[in-house]
C-alpha cells in the first residue's frame, strides 16, 4: 500500500505532502526516539504524538515511510520546515495509535 | 584505498540542527551507490552519536571514511566523558534531564542503538577529557 492509499482510506489529514508514492511496510507505535530510531522497521508507518523537529530527523534517518500524529498531536513549525525541506510525508488523526495502528494494519494484509 | 572521506563539525547544545550531519553522510553514500539498509545502519549509528554528542558533550566532530570493505566512523567530543562505560551501554539508563527527555530522548538506547547497527564498536572515555567512539558498518559481510 501507498501513503497516498493510506491518506485515502483512513481519512488522515494531511499536514506535509512528501512522497506519497512510497510504500507502506508495516506499522510502528512509539514515542521515545531513541527507541524508534532503533527498533522501526524501514518503510513503517509511524504513529507518535511527537511533532518536533527531531522527530523528522528520526524519520528521515530510519527511512520511515510516514510520520502520523494521533490524538491530534501538535506539530510545530520548525518541524514542517523539516517535513519539507526532507520531503517526509506528515499526517495526522484523532484516534489513538492503537486505533489509527491498526487501521493501517488491516489495510496492508 | 579510502573512496571518499567527510568531516562533519556538531554544534553543542543545538537540538535544531542535531541529525544534520548524519544526514548529510547518509545523501553521500546514498550517491555513491551504498546498499539501503548499509546506509540505514550508518544513518542510525551516526545520528545517536550525534544525539549523544549535543547533549551530553557540547557537540564533537563525526568523520566517515569509506573504502571498498567498510564504512568507518569517528566520533569525538571534548566533554565531560563517561564515567561508568558499562552502565552507560545498558539499554534504558540514561542521563539525560527533564527538558531532554520531553523533546523525545533519554530512552537509555543512544549507545546501544551503536552497538546493535554497526558490526565493530569501540568506546573509550576519559572523565573530565571526552569520549571517542570508532565503529565499522561492513560493505561485504
Amino acid at each position: 500500500m501507498k501513503v497516498k492509499d493510506l491518506v485515502q482510506k483512513t481519512n488522515c489529514e494531511v499536514i506535509n505532502e512528501g512522497d506519497f508514492e512510497r510504500e507502506v511496510g508495516s506499522v510502528y507505535c512509539c514515542d521515545l526516539l531513541s527507541w524508534v530510531m532503533g527498533r522501526a522497521p524501514a518503510d513503517s508507518a509511524w504513529f507518535t504524538v511527537m511533532g518536533n523537529m527531531n522527530a523528522i530527523a528520526v524519520a528521515v534517518l530510519a527511512d520511515i515511510s510516514a510520520v502520523i500524529l494521533v490524538e491530534g498531536a501538535a506539530v510545530d513549525q520548525p518541524a514542517i520546515a523539516k517535513a519539507i525541506q526532507q520531503n517526509i510525508n506528515i499526517l495526522r488523526t484523532n484516534k489513538t495509535a492503537f486505533e489509527a495502528a491498526l487501521q493501517v494494519h488491516e489495510c496492508i494484509n | 584505498m579510502s573512496v571518499l572521506e567527510l568531516h562533519y563539525d556538531v554544534p553543542g547544545d543545538d537540538f535544531t540542527r542535531a541529525g544534520e550531519a548524519s544526514s548529510a553522510i547518509k545523501n553521500k553514500l546514498k550517491q555513491i551507490g551504498i546498499a539501503p539498509d548499509i546506509i540505514r545502519n550508518v544513518a542510525i549509528a551516526t545520528y545517536e552519536g550525534e544525539i549523544n554528542m549535543v547533549i551530553h558533550a557540547n557537540g564533537g566532530t563525526i568523520d566517515a571514511t569509506v573504502d571498498a570493505n567498510a564504512i568507518a566512523l569517528v566520533l569525538k567530543d571534548t566533554g565531560a566523558g563517561i564515567p561508568d562505560v558499562e552502565l552507560a551501554m545498558q539499554e534504558g539508563y540514561t542521563t539525560a534531564q527533564e527538558h531532554i527527555r520531553a523533546l523525545g530522548f533519554g530512552a537509555g538506547m543512544g549507545l546501544p542503538n551503536m552497538r546493535r547497527y554497526t558490526d565493530e564498536f569501540e568506546l573509550k572515555s576519559e572523565v573530565g577529557k571526552g569520549t571517542e567512539v570508532r565503529m565499522k558498518v561492513y560493505i561485504k559481510k
